[in-house]
């Protein structure tokens, strides 16, 4: 299994102060999976993305990205590896000192190697694919409505044509209509790239869309895996309890924890 | 006993801090000057922080350079010395107004800018996107900003001298009765250069405490907006007390006999 995982995860652990957010995580995503992890809000989803972009340094256990066990890379291997891979954040993370273009090519020119004409005409034949149209290259991100960020960001992510994408909460924060029609983005522009992805939702329509495989994160742990077909057919109750939505069942919402942040 | 271990504690605090400091100072330092080298972002704060804050530089220093004259006029009159204030102007505004006084208008307008934008970028998470865009954080954001602050204040302070001396110039001639040649040529007999080097030496010391201040409280900024503003007093506080405290060391290591 390990063999042919693109990006795997053995007994992946994390913990701030006292509180264990991670508690041994193993997952396996095989080439050209959509892997959606699900989890209640606070159950440790973003801190495991951290943890496999190199954001944050696990505790213990291992990440692997395309066989490379990232924890022993050296920074120039590490963002050798970091080419291929794209990052879609939750609230966008656009450079706001710098316009459209240059925040969708800013890892090409980053790379080096091309002119900064060339970049930006990469960025609106990119843009394109995001359905942005030419003069949106020159505004600037806090011009942007909330739905146009997203796909600057889905934009950006996919620029350097990675082989991995991450998906941090691709609609959170969007209108239902406007979401479907960014999960329509994902899944067409992820199947043209070939690309492997794990996305990070607790919005399940979302899931249904883009999905291949499913797994909920619970107690800093992978609690279920599977098909995200089957994901209906499960007879666990605690992910019978996230997908419909319901206050009543074996998990109770955090009222009293707060989780304490990481200092830089 | 609980007094000793809260002494115990904000004493721990205070190293932790100070060894977070000269961590965040070695990198930024190295990255200042290690290549790649982000040329574009290098002029572009050279211009934020240099040319724009000529103005105020410009106008502190002329304000106090008139004070100034009128003060030692009246001090120097006690003991009837009134001739010396050329003299000491100048003295006073090359080796320590001239520096202290740009330098901590320049922590007002540049480290807090600095800590907001890096901060408001730490808490949006674009710090995070630059790391998995393979950029270097401390690369592209910290290191042009203190090469930047640390080049472009002696030239400040340089132009905040001259302005600074010719508001004294004014003041004397205009208020106080003094002959325009003779206090140029007083001014100039008695000035050394290391009047001048000297305050240029600091300037470049506090330009390089300013920005580093910034970049540092707006590194470590979080927590959304309050953080940020947090950070910001932060950077402005501890830079004003840095660029004083500097400024008490650098005297005494230069001139201390």
């Amino acid at each position: 299994m390990t063999e042919i995982s693109k990006i795997s995860l053995r007994n992946l652990q994390k913990r701030f102060g006292e509180k264990v957010v991670l508690n041994g995580v193993d997952l396996d995503i095989a080439p050209g999976d959509s892997m959606v992890v699900i989890g209640s809000s606070g159950t440790g989803k973003s801190v495991m993305l951290k943890c496999i972009l190199g954001l944050l340094r696990p505790d213990g256990g291992t990440i692997q990205l395309d066989g490379n066990d990232i924890g022993t890379l050296r920074q120039r291997e590490r963002n050798a590896l970091l080419r291929h891979v794209g990052m879609l954040f939750q609230g966008g993370a656009l450079f706001d000192s710098l316009p459209v273009w240059e925040n969708v090519s800013f890892g090409l020119l980053g790379a080096g190697g091309i002119s900064r004409r060339d970049a930006k005409d990469h960025a609106i034949e990119t843009l394109a694919k995001v359905e942005l149209d030419a003069p949106t290259a020159d505004l600037y991100p806090a011009e942007l409505s909330g739905g146009m960020q997203k796909r600057v960001g889905l934009a950006r992510a996919i620029a350097a044509s990675p082989d991995i994408i991450f998906f941090d909460e691709p609609t959170t924060g969007l209108d239902p209509i406007t979401a479907d029609v960014i999960n329509n983005l994902i899944l067409e522009r992820v199947q043209e790239l070939g690309a492997t992805t794990l996305t990070i939702t607790h919005d399940m329509a979302s899931v249904g869309k883009i999905a291949s495989r499913v797994a909920m994160l619970h107690d800093g742990k992978i609690i279920w895996s599977g098909n995200a077909s089957d994901i209906d057919r499960s007879d666990n109750p605690y992910l019978n309890q996230f997908i419909h939505g319901e206050a009543i069942g074996p998990m109770r919402p955090d009222v009293s924890t707060t989780m304490p942040k990481e200092t830089y | 006993m609980t007094m000793l271990a809260g002494i115990g504690r904000s004493f721990l605090s205070f190293l932790a801090m100070m060894g977070a400091v000269s961590t965040f100072a070695g990198r930024a330092i190295f990255h200042a000057f290690a290549p790649p080298i982000y040329w574009r972002l290098l002029g572009k704060q050279l211009i934020a922080v240099g040319y724009f804050s000529l103005p105020v530089v410009g106008l502190t220093a002329l304000f106090t350079g008139a004070v100034l004259a009128r003060q030692i006029y009246i001090g120097t009159g006690r003991i009837g010395a009134e001739s010396a204030v050329p003299t000491i102007v100048v003295f006073s505004i090359t080796r320590e107004l001239g520096p202290v006084i740009a330098s901590l208008m320049v922590a007002g307008r540049v480290s807090a800018a600095m800590a907001a934008e890096i901060g408001t970028m730490r808490v949006s998470e674009q710090i995070d996107a630059l790391q998995t865009l393979a950029t270097n954080p401390f690369k592209y954001l910290v290191g042009p900003r203190v090469l930047a602050t640390t080049l472009v204040l002696p030239a400040l302070v340089l132009v905040g001298d001259v302005i600074g001396v010719m508001g004294g110039y004014f003041m004397a001639t205009e208020m106080l009765g003094f002959s325009g040649s003779a206090y140029i040529r007083n001014t100039i007999d008695f000035l050394e250069v290391s009047d001048v080097v000297s305050g240029l030496v600091k300037a470049a010391a506090f330009g390089f405490l300013i920005a580093l201040m910034g970049c540092f409280h707006g590194y470590r900024s979080q927590g959304g907006a309050q953080g940020v503003g947090r950070a910001t007093t932060n950077a402005v506080v501890s830079s004003s007390i840095l660029i004083l405290a500097a400024n008490y060391v650098i005297t005494e290591l230069l001139f201390a006999q």
